[in-house]
């Protein structure tokens, strides 16, 4: 049985994917910019798979940018953004719910570089209300950073009316933090100017990421050095990772397009189910996104019920991986202000690869941990 | 819905059904064009006759076989047909989803071959058209003047088909009815188009690119087997003879006033243009010049440098602007690969002020005073020739996307 219930943390690698990395690394160790006829094989295939993940995103291929993870391709929209438009305002958007490393960067450029930030509120929904984002902008704001689906929760933001809004203001870039929508909801990056992508979230490997840069987007670089990434980002480039990027994305867009029923139907069972068990409240919205479950049980710390679910050999996590040494939610706390709750959330990942028989397992361990320690 | 089953594409002829005599064998050479260029499906039946072929699907999908036949020259124009029973209900059913995924004016004509079928050519139109504006009413209305769409109904003595779109061919004349010629294709615009214009009007070619290595390098040689790649399709394959022409070049500077370098280059490269010409029974040679555009095609060039040869020079580019020529080179998709920014044998040396009026006098002087015989001879005989199709793989990286 398989007892692996965090895929918004990471995913284990697709196999596929994993064997063309291997093959890569064995074939092409040179530099990807070097111009003998091997040097540029390697910048060919890379190139390629820029073009191929371009034309999946329906953007152009300069506008593909390779990163080391979603968390360098939030860093460089953002402060690449700061630094190079700073002249046009030094106020940005962003929530208060977004991932750390949004949510650092935006308060490293207000620590250091005297920036400006209004944090946009989201309400039970774990969404923000459009009104308090009409209300904040302003001619000086050069940057809206708003993540497409909450990485606690599985809210999906009102990327389309946030759109609209920043349209009307052609001095402001609007950024999303994708890493959590792709592969598991249907998304659309026209009018976004920027979007951070993450592999590994998408069966795919660590230290690699893309930022959609759109052609009109002007940013300074934040790793200088050579001519990689269109001057974007210097650094030898990580050739394999990078061939090897397209096919780990089309890989989960196309696993996405298969499983989307089976997906859904596991997420409604187990919501369905925790629904019943006394004690036990649900923390994601109504309409989230299908794979993510967020729930508190009243009566168990979140410590206490991973670690007693990690007994029964069950992973599951209690807050944003990267902010695990923090004690609670600081999503969830936005969403709710009961302490119990807050202190017992839980996030549970449904994947295309578990069975209804994974989810029957985790709901009886679930269940057992209440009666036991409830 | 699920998709239709399509019977046959039946093609029509471009040109050539005026050719009297030589009919037959434009007809025969379209068919093994086509066969060629489509052997990739197994399924595929040909059947010819005196005014069209009948591609029969057999199972295949038309939508994979459409763009295909769409490059082939000697094609007027080609439709999908469906075949049905000659039973009235299949028959409007039939009609009706042909027009399913169609939006604009349709007209309906029924051709009553088979007599015995009960029911009038007027009243199958209207039983036709009925269903199709019952269903699909707003998208599709009746325009009998001037239609979007001509929804044929043939209804024959077996069955029935039926066709509502006309998709136009590339024209032309099958390649190779007229013979085969030798293009010098460089790597530029020009010549990939020059290629193309030549292929339409029947002629098969072979292309020579000469190649100075290591001042040119493996990726600009790539660029040229990818254009060749490019325009193979029209003609099935294509031959690429790679000329090395490294020392020939070297030897011109050394020798010559450098202002006569690129007449002297391209005479030196019209010499081996023919004899790769006369080598592989091709009757004249195609490239991509075009007057004045650079110092070597003005007419004073042109007639210094063609006059080493004595088999005809086609430069079917020849009074285009750029501009047209760049709008052909993107209508076959040459265009992105034409200006990847590679050196080629003609940009590397080029001196600071080419002559443009060049005399012929002052080659032949040159040529006279010094042999340039055995540079030819020792390029031609280290040719390499490739062989390349719209399905030829330059690496076999495919498995890794």
């Amino acid at each position: 049985m398989y007892k692996y219930f965090d895929h918004s943390s990471t995913t284990p690698v697709n196999d596929d994917v994993l064997s063309t990395y291997y093959k890569i690394l064995q074939k092409y160790f040179v530099n990807s910019e070097s111009i003998y006829p091997r040097g540029l094989e390697v910048n060919n295939l890379m190139e390629k798979s820029r073009e191929k993940t371009a034309s999946l995103l329906n953007v152009l291929p300069k506008e593909v940018i390779f990163t080391s993870s979603g968390s360098e391709a939030n860093n460089l929209a953002i402060k690449g953004t700061a630094l190079k438009r700073k002249g046009f305002g030094k106020h940005i958007i962003s929530t208060t719910v977004e991932h750390s490393s949004v949510e650092r960067s935006i308060k490293w450029l207000v620590d250091y570089l005297g920036f400006e930030v209004t944090y946009l509120p989201v309400n039970q929904n774990g969404v923000i209300e459009i009104e308090d984002l009409e209300k904040a902008i302003r001619k000086d704001t050069i940057l809206v950073s708003i993540m497409y689906v909450n990485n606690e929760s599985g809210a999906i933001m009102p990327i389309d009316k946030i759109k609209s809004i920043v349209r009307k203001y052609p001095n402001c870039y609007l950024h999303c933090d994708c890493v959590q929508a792709i592969g598991k909801i249907d998304f659309d990056l026209t009018d976004i100017d920027m979007a951070s992508i993450s592999a590994h979230k998408i069966y795919g490997l660590k230290g690699s990421g893309v930022l959609i840069k759109k052609q009109h987007v002007q940013i300074a670089e934040i790793i200088s050095g050579g001519q990689q990434e269109f001057h974007l980002r210097a650094g030898t480039s990580n050739a394999a990772v990078n061939i090897v990027f397209y096919k780990t994305l089309r890989k989960a867009l196309e696993a996405y397009k298969d499983h989307k029923s089976k997906i859904k139907k596991n997420h409604d069972y187990l919501l369905e189910e925790l629904k019943k068990l006394d004690k036990i409240v649900i923390n994601s919205p109504e309409d989230g996104c299908y794979g993510v479950i967020n729930f508190s049980c009243l009566t168990i710390t979140s410590q206490v019920m991973m670690n007693a679910l990690s007994l029964k050999g069950f992973e599951v996590s209690a807050v944003s991986t990267c902010d695990s040494q923090k004690a609670i939610s600081r999503v969830i706390s936005q969403m709710y202000k009961d302490e119990n709750r807050l202190k017992g959330t839980i996030r549970v990942s449904i994947s295309h690869l578990h069975s209804f028989e994974d989810i029957k397992g985790l709901k009886e361990a679930i269940k057992e941990c209440i009666e036991d320690y409830g | 819905m699920a998709k239709l089953v399509y019977e046959y594409i039946l093609v029509r002829y471009g040109e050539l059904t005026t050719k009297g005599k030589n009919k037959n064998e434009f007809i025969k050479k379209l068919a093994n064009n086509m066969k060629l260029a489509l052997s990739n499906y197994p399924n595929l039946v040909f059947e010819r006759t005196r005014d069209h072929i009948y591609v029969h699907l057999n199972g295949t999908d038309p939508d994979e076989v459409t763009p295909i036949l769409k490059n082939i020259f000697g094609i007027r124009s080609f439709s999908k047909t469906l075949k049905v029973e000659n039973n009235i209900e299949e028959i409007v059913k039939a009609g009706k989803d042909i027009m399913e995924d169609k939006q604009g004016t349709f007209k309906v004509i029924t051709k009553r071959a088979n007599k015995k079928f009960e029911i009038l050519s007027d009243k199958v139109n209207r039983m036709v058209a009925g269903e199709i504006l019952k269903n699909y009413g707003p998208n599709l209305k009746v325009d009998v003047h001037n239609p979007d769409y001509k929804l044929i109904v043939e209804i024959r003595e077996k069955n029935t088909y039926l066709m509502a779109e006309t998709i136009l061919g590339a024209q032309g004349f099958p390649v190779g009815v007229g013979g085969k010629a030798m293009l010098m294709l460089s790597g530029g615009i020009d010549s990939p188009v020059a290629g193309y214009l030549t292929m339409k009007r029947g002629v098969e070619i072979e292309c020579v690119h000469y190649a100075s290595m290591p001042y040119t390098s493996l990726a600009s040689l790539n660029k040229v087997k990818e254009l060749a790649k490019l325009i193979s399709g029209y003609q099935g394959q294509i031959k690429l003879h790679i000329i090395p022409f490294t020392n020939t070049q070297m030897e011109i500077y050394r020798v010559c006033d450098h202002s006569y370098a690129i007449t002297m280059m391209r005479r030196m490269m019209y010499r081996l243009a023919q004899s790769l010409a006369e080598r592989n029974k091709c009757l004249a040679i195609v490239n991509g010049e075009s007057i004045g555009q650079v110092a070597s095609q003005t007419l004073e060039s042109m007639a210094a440098i063609s006059e080493v040869v004595n088999i005809p020079v086609i430069r079917p580019c020849v009074t285009l602007d750029k501009l047209e020529i760049i709008d052909i080179a993107r209508q076959i998709n040459t265009y992105e690969t034409s200006i990847l920014p590679y050196e080629d044998c003609c940009t590397i040396f080029t001196p600071k002020n080419p002559v443009i009026k060049p005399k012929k006098d002052k080659c032949r002087w040159y040529e006279e005073k010094y042999d340039f015989e055995p540079f030819l001879k020792e390029a031609l005989e280290n040719v390499e020739t490739v062989i390349i199709s719209p399905s030829t793989k330059f690496d076999d990286n495919e498995d890794l996307f």
